[in-house]
Order: C-alpha cells, then structure tokens, then sequence
C-alpha cells in the first residue's frame, strides 16, 4: 500500500471515479435530432430537446444497447428493470428545467475493472453502477457583453454515468482507470472515449485518512476532460487536504472545479449549497423492462474485451505480459499484430509492431488506423528476414523506406539492390580484401587481440554495403582466421 | 339562431352526407354563433379565417367522396392542445403570443378526420381548476344561470379546466370539442353545463402535443352534447402514437357501435365509499335516481366498495403538484414565451415566473416542490403513489364483481363566480369523485342526468374497466335515454 507522507505522519488516499460517457449513436437519447460532434451552434435540436410545450420523450433503443453491451463489457450485472427520473434544477442551458437520469433503478448494477499498473501487477476496482442520462447544452458566456448565449446541439445527448468504488489509492491508478475504461469502451464501441471532444470526462472523488481509519470527507472535481488533469487535480487535492488536516482544519463537502491554465482545483459550491434535485421518476416514460433474452443476443457479439486478448496473447504467441498489455491497449493495434503475426514467428512480429511501428507511428503523430505500413506490408518485411533475403538492420532501412513511400518491402529490396549476398565466394573474396588490406591489424589479432574481430565484420559489411548476410560472414570469416 | 347549431354532431354529420347543406354553411353558423357567445367568453382565439378554409377544403372532398368521418363538423379545441400556426395559451400570461409550428396529434387527428377548429377554447391555467377561474384570459360564463330571477345575474362557473369548451358546446357554439381530464377537467365542467364528457383509459389518446399539466394522469376526450356524438369523435381522437410512450397500442373500436341500448344482465358497481357527508341531497337522489333507470333496463345493481377512496383526493393533490412542478419548469422565458429581463439568470426566471403565472398554478408548484423536496419526499410523494396503487387495486377488485360503477359526476351543482374562491380545499372537493378513477387510469363518461331545484345539471358518471370505453358508451346511452335531458341552458348562442 502507498502511502502519502505528511508533516504529522503517513497518509492513505482514497479515490473514485464517475465517468460521464458519451453513448456511440446517431440520434440522441430520447429524441431523434443528430449527434455529430463540431456542428454549427443549435443545428442538432428537436422540438423535443429544445423542451417545447407538449414534447414527450421516446427512449432510443440503441443507446440502450450500448449501455446494456458496455455493463456486460465491464462484467456488470445487467438490471433487466430499470426506470427513468427526472432530475430537477433550473439552468438556461437545461431547457426542461429537468434533467431524465436514472436515481434509484440503474439499468445497470455492480461490474468491475481490472487495472494493469505500470509494474505490471494488476489491481481490481470495483464499478457500482451504470446508468443512462441526457446530457445538458451548453451555455456560452463570451458571444455577449451581458448575455449568455445557449447552444442545444449536446442537450438531450446519451450519456453512461459509470461510478467506480472508492477503490483507487494514487493518482496513477486513477490514470490506470481511466486508461483501461477507455479501452473496454472503445473495444466495445460504445463510446469513442475522445476526452479532448469531451466525450470522455470524469468528476473526480477525493479523501485522506489515517491508514486504516475511518473515511475522510471528500471532495468532487468536476468535469475533468483529460486523464493527466485527473491526475494533477488528485495529486492537488491530496496535498491542499493534507495540508488542511495537518493544520488542524477540517475538509469541507464540496464540488470542486479544476482550473486547466493553474493547474488547482477551486470551490465551485458546498455541501449547504447543493441543489435539491427532488429526483422523481419521468412519468413521461414507463420503466424499462428487458428481456433476458435480448441481453443474451447482445452478450453474443461482445468482442473479446482487453484482458481476454491479453491472456491469449501471452498463451497463444507466448508474449510477455509486458508486450500483449501494449498490444491490446486498443483493438486496432491488436487486431494489426494479428494480421502481422499470422503465420510468422509471434516474438518477431511483436517486437516489429511495439518498436518499429508504434515507434514510427509515435515520431509521425499518427494512429495506428493511419499506418503508412500495412499489417501486410510489415508481415512481408519480415518474411524477407526470415527467408535472408535481407538482414535485420537493412531491414530497418526498407522499413524507413516504406514509411516514406508506402511501397511494398519486395519492391523497395528490388529496386534499391538491397537483396542479402549470400554467395560465399563474394563474401570470400570481401574478406580476403579485408584481411589483406590490415595486414598490422591481422598480425595483432593472430596475437591474441581476440576483439579485432568485430573489426573484421564491420569491414567486411562496409564492402559489401551491409548486404552480406552477417551469419554467412561470420561463419567464413572464423574458418579464414583460423585457417 | 340557426337551425344548424341545434344538430347533434351525427346528425349534422348525416345532414353533410344527405347534402341538406354544406360544410361551408355549418361553419358558417357556428362562426355566428362563436361571435354571439362572445360574452361567455369561451374562446381565447378564434380561427374564424381557418374554420372557412377547412370547410371549403371539407366540401371539395365530399364532392370528391373522400371525406373523413368528421369531415365539416366545426369543433371547439381546448387551448391546451397545440396547434400548428394558431396561439396556444394554456390559458396562461406565460405563453401569450405562444404559435406552435407543430400539432398535436389528437387535433391531427380530427383535422385528418376532415374536422373544422373554429377556436382556441378557454380553460383554466395549464388545466389548474374546477371553475375556469383560474385562466389569464378571464373566468368563462356558464351559459346556465338559476331559475329564480335573481338568479338571472348571477353568473355560474361552467366548470374545469375544460370550461370554455363545455361553455362552448352547451350554447350551441360547436357541435363538439376537445377537452382533457387530469382530476376531473372533462367530467366535472360536462357536469355543471349539461352535456356528455368522456375521460378515456390513460394511454387511449396520445399527449403529444398537449401542453402537459400532470403526465400520468393527464388525458384528451371528447366533450359533445350527446353519448353518441362523443362515441364519434373519440374514435378519430383515439389511437397509438409512437411519440407517446405512454400511449397503447391497440385497434380502436367502432365506438358509436357500441350503442345497442342493451345492458340486461349488466353488473353495475354502486360504491358506498362515494356517499360521502355533505353531498347535496339532490345528488344523492340523482344517483338513486340512475341506479333505478338502469334497473329497468335490465341491468343488475351491485354494491362494491373502493375503500380507498377517501385518500383518492389528498393523493391526487400531491401527485398531482408535484408532477406540474417540474413540468412547468420549462417556462422560463428562455426558448419561447413571454420573457422578463433580469439582471442575473436567476432574476430572470424569477421576473418572468412571476409575472407568467397566477396564483393558482404557482400555489400548486409550490406544493409539488414542496412533496419532492429532500426530507420529505417519502411522506409525501412517496407515500402518495403507494396509496395511489391500492386505489387502482380496489378499482380491480371492484370490476371483478360489476362490469361498470356509476356515481354521482360532482358534489354539487355549478356554483357562481367568486364562491368558492377563499379556500384552495373548497374548490379542490369539486373533483372528490372523478379524482379516483384518474389515479387509477380508468375511463369515465358524465352524462347529464337531470336539473337541480335551481334548473342547474346534474350529471352522472360511469366508471369502467381499462380500454373498456365501450360499455362506458353502451350504458351511457341508455342512461340518456332513461334521463331524457333535453333541457338547453338560457343562454344559447345567437338567441340573446
């Protein structure tokens, strides 16, 4: 357990997370006007949104697919009867006055995440629940001197609020988290788990204790829209709470904000000045009831979620833990090992993907989706290795070269004569020029200056322009000194 | 006057198709009759212009032979129901000026159905009253007034919400009207002005479109002068809407087909629960006065007992409220309506508030924010809906043992303008009978049965079994018929 040192003494954090997901969708949650991200201010608002007298909302199924289909990724307990409350506060940007959330009846209960930490231990937190909200608009306060100008394009937008326990001790498997959710979220297509886009943001609960002791008061950060913010606003409060109980103050019950340009979070509103949300359930809408079986359907086209393809990859292509947790940090880059590893030799083909490729793809600012190199493309670079037509360091030429020019490994050995010599008497004939032209050098080696012989090699290869197929001349070089 | 607004809205009906007059001339009549009902005050718009546009229309399809089956009969539509390109109150300062550019499905419905909207109809604010009071647009005269020749000046309520559409329909200004019915709006104002209300099963019509009052209770029907007139424009208003998830899917009946005048051997529920103290002797011999006509008609009386129903009033007080408070919050003078500046947010939804809501409407968002409230949800809210399941629960048990109840429609005859006005509670009693049977979803028909010693109507109420408005309508019928209400208010359009 790590512990947090303090003036007075050691200090345990205690952590949880509520995520508010964006719903992968082409309409919104409870009407039909459009989810595009960027568009035009009030573009994407239906009469319903927007709160008209006499609208009434309709559940849209596919986001309660997607909820059902993200509890059942996040192993949760699916509650096949659930029910819809409205959640009461007056906001310019909140057009009902209401905002129709689940309270008491979540659509989905306990689940669980499992964390793969830096060090490679892995650690469980514990999901409460899931359950389904709108999303509000957003009010612009810039436009105007004196107004505030309201944008409606989010409000009525599907969002999965996912709670974690307090189960998390440090800021970075806070990070771990957020990390892992994303991934499961984006495996399973349910949200794009863009944070920048704001599709992705957590509040962020806090607290300090005495190892072992009763909870802390916590505090909440609110709408933290990056996971290395969620780590600064943790690492923030831990040490402004610290600092407060260490100077015999007392934490207050709070919503904090985080301030992105100084980096602190800041008092937003206190526990007396929380609202009242007098949570009641829509009568606009009946409780929604599930059908076991339509879960089940859905539970069959889950795709095999991170840690599945994690223990498949270290039993199937016996990777190590390190290299198949990087493979399937995201389904695209395991899905490209896949097709790159298929039929060749696994190690080979993992370490061309972690470090040539994410590598190369890391310099280039691109995703693995934008690869100038096809999961093909790679697959026939290797083969080339291992059939010897070129060595593993002219390998790395052809591989810049493909990067560049998006050409085949075939092609580019073609073109450029970078094919492995293999032809002994050529090699032969290499070495003998060698030797023959260092003839001091020679004379020390046969004296017993054993090192030299990386000499000769790297020689031997200059002449030969690196093509030389390295076994080939080591093999001949040791016979001809020993000769 | 005319002759023509004297027909009921079938015989109107078959009129059109005999040719005897054309749609134009019905509307005609009726746009003279809604000029001369000007001082009852039951209109917030009229749509005289649209009226002839729509009966013009009307006549070219009957010409064509495709009209609907209520093609040219010019009705009244409750200014809660949202109309494409015509003001929609809610009887309310806050929507002043309010045009929708959608239509809510009931009113396209009747407008597929080839119906012709003379006007907007007056109503308490946001449907809020049993007296039309309540409306911002001024109280409705009931068309009714006493015999005695005091009486003559006094002016009575018509009853509500749906006032200005039972106003409407009583003196002869339209053949029908839409109304809705939270409590009691439709029943209770059918009551008081002598005609057919009818409540349908919660979920029967859509309430897309319908400015919301109570969500789950609150629903459209018909208000007409005749149970075979309410038959007919309920079956048009009637159906599935996928845009209300509350509304169910299932065929509608030809209704009007229900009435076959035969109810021998039908069980009707008498509940002692509804002779409650206090209730006008007069009503309680009305009440018999029914149990005997269905009798005679070979109907068995049976008496039931709904043990809840006391608690049926305070629950729909608090059930009621605290859903209108958070449907109301949508006024706020951000999207639509009426706006009053402010020099923050919050003074601006204050401002506007205010000045948007009379004090009814804002006594009732106080007490549904005051039921949802933190501390004390569960004693109210809470508590409320689980009584509100054990009054649908005695409801069920009741229709095991009778296939209809009858009751009286209200306590009382129509009162005047300014009685009642002291104490909220008071006015609130108006709907101690019709209350019941809206928390529990039931459909409900007044049918006016008689007059008070004061010549005021008197009605009664049928309550039936979910989605069974047709024996509602069958019983209803014979019921008409045994009263034999014939009587029309003093007041008749064009006659003054």
């Amino acid at each position: 357990m790590s512990y947090v040192q303090g003036a007075t003494g050691e200090w345990e954090v205690v952590i949880g997370l509520e995520v508010h997901a964006q719903v992968v969708s082409q309409a919104k949650l409870f009407s039909g006007a459009a989810t595009v991200f960027g568009s035009e201010p009030n573009s994407q608002v239906s009469l319903v949104d927007a709160a008209f007298p006499g609208m009434l909302p309709v559940i849209n199924r596919v986001c309660i697919e997607q909820a059902v289909r993200t509890g059942l990724g996040l192993k949760a307990q699916i509650n096949l009867f659930s029910v819809f409350d409205r959640k009461n506060y007056f906001y310019a940007d909140l057009p009902a006055g209401y905002q129709i959330s689940q309270f008491t009846q979540p659509i989905v209960g306990h689940g669980e995440i499992i964390l793969d930490l830096p060090d490679g231990s892995t650690r469980t937190v514990g999901i409460t629940r899931l359950h389904l909200e709108q999303d509000a608009g957003k009010s612009l306060h810039d436009q105007h001197p004196s107004k505030t100008y309201v944008d409606l394009n989010r409000a009525g937008v599907a969002l999965m609020e996912i709670v974690s326990e307090p189960d998390m001790r440090t800021a970075e498997e806070a990070a771990a988290y957020l990390r892992k959710l994303r991934a499961i979220l984006r495996y399973l297509g349910s949200c794009d788990g863009n944070m920048e886009e704001g599709s992705m943001r957590a509040d962020v609960n806090v607290s300090v204790r005495r190892p072992g002791g009763p909870l802390g008061t916590r505090t909440e950060t609110k709408n933290v829209n990056s996971i290395r913010y969620v780590q600064q606003a943790i690492e923030f409060e831990v040490e402004r709470q610290i600092e407060v109980l260490e100077g015999g103050g007392t934490i207050k019950q709070e919503t904090r904000l985080w301030d992105t340009v100084k980096h602190v979070t800041r008092s937003m509103r206190s526990k007396e000045e929380a609202h009242d949300y007098r949570y009641f359930p829509d009568p606009d809408l009946l409780p929604l009831q599930l059908d076991q079986g339509w879960v089940d359907a859905i539970a069959a086209t889950l795709p095999e979620l991170p840690d599945d393809k994690k223990a498949r990859f270290q039993e199937q292509y016996k990777l190590s833990l390190y290299d198949a947790g990087v493979l399937v940090a995201d389904q695209a880059s395991a899905d490209y090992y896949e097709a790159v590893a298929r039929g060749r030799d696994p190690k080979l083909a993992a370490n061309w993907v972690i470090v040539e490729l994410f590598g190369a793809l890391n310099r280039l600012g691109k995703d693995i989706a934008d690869s100038p190199v096809s999961a093909d493309k790679l697959g026939g670079l290797i083969d080339l290795i291992v059939d010897n037509t070129i060595s593993g360091r002219i390998a790395k030429d052809v591989f810049l070269a493909m990067l560049e020019t998006g050409k085949s490994a075939a092609d580019l050995v073609e073109e450029r004569g970078l094919r492995q010599v293999t032809d002994t008497g050529a090699i032969d004939q290499a070495i003998d020029q060698v030797l023959a032209a260092n003839p001091d050098k020679l004379a020390e080696y046969k004296a017993g200056k054993e090192k030299l012989f990386g000499f000769f090699i790297g020689q031997i290869m200059k002449m030969t322009q690196g093509k030389a197929n390295p076994a080939l001349v080591n093999e001949l070089l040791t016979r001809k000194l020993q000769a | 006057m005319s002759e023509l607004t004297q027909l009921t809205l079938a015989a109107a009906l078959k009129g059109l198709d005999r040719g005897d007059f054309t749609a134009a001339e019905l509307t005609e009549s009726h746009i003279a009759a809604v000029a001369a009902a000007r001082p009852l005050n039951a209109f917030i718009t009229e749509t005289f212009d649209r009226a002839r546009q729509q009966a013009t229309a009307s006549d070219a399809r009957r010409v064509q032979g495709t009209a609907g089956p209520l093609d040219g009969a010019p009705l009244a539509i409750k200014d809660l129901f949202c109309t494409e390109g015509v003001q929609t109150t809610a009887g309310s300062a806050i929507l002043k000026g309010f045009v929708p550019t959608y239509e809510s499905t009931v009113t396209a419905r009747l407008f597929r159905d080839g119906a012709v909207m003379l006007g907007k109809a007056n109503l308490d604010e946001f449907a809020m009253g049993s007296s039309n009071i309540t409306s911002h647009y001024g109280p409705v005269i009931s068309p009714w007034t006493g015999k005695a020749p005091a009486d003559a000046v006094r002016k009575l309520v018509p009853g509500g919400s749906s006032g200005g559409s039972a106003a409407a329909v009583a003196a002869r200004c339209a053949l029908g009207a839409t109304g809705t019915d939270t409590g009691g709006s439709i029943r209770q104002p059918a009551a008081f002005t002598g005609i057919v209300g009818l409540k349908p099963t919660y979920g029967r019509c859509s309430r897309w479109g319908i400015i919301a009052f109570a969500s789950s209770l609150d629903q459209a029907g018909p208000m007409t002068r005749t149970v075979e007139d309410a038959a007919i424009m309920l079956r048009s208003m009637a159906g599935y809407d996928p845009k209300d998830s509350t509304s169910v899917d299932r065929p509608v009946p030809d209704y009007a087909a229900a009435l076959t005048g035969d109810i021998r051997g039908l069980r009707v529920g008498i509940p002692a629960e509804y002779r409650v103290d206090g209730t006008d002797p007069e009503i309680a011999a009305l009440w018999q006065q029914g149990i005997d006509w269905l009798r005679a008609a070979g109907a068995e009386p049976v008496d039931i007992h709904l043990p809840h129903t006391k608690y049926a009033l305070p629950t729909y007080y608090i059930v009621a409220p605290a859903e209108c408070s958070s449907n109301l919050s949508r006024y706020d003078g951000v999207r639509f309506g009426v706006r009053v500046p402010g020099d923050s947010l919050a003074e601006m939804y204050e401002n506007t508030r205010a000045a948007g809501f009379g004090a009814e409407v804002r006594r009732r968002i106080l007490i549904g924010t005051y039921v949802l409230s933190a501390g004390y949800y569960d004693a109210y809210y809470l508590k409320a809906q689980k009584v509100r399941t054990r009054i649908a629960e005695d409801f069920r048990r009741a229709f095991e043992q009778c296939d209809v109840i009858l009751t009286p429609t209200a306590p009382s005859a129509a009162f005047a303008i300014g009685e009642r006005m002291d104490d909220p509670v008071t006015m609130y009693l108006n709907d101690v009978f019709t209350v019941p049977a809206s928390l529990a979803g039931l459909p409900g028909l007044s049918v006016p049965a008689g007059l008070s010693s004061k010549a005021l109507p008197l009605g009664l109420q049928l309550i039936g079994r979910p989605f069974d408005e047709e024996t509602l309508i069958r019983v209803g019928g014979v019921l008409e018929t045994a009263a034999g209400f014939h009587t029309r208010p003093p007041f008749i359009a064009g006659e003054v």
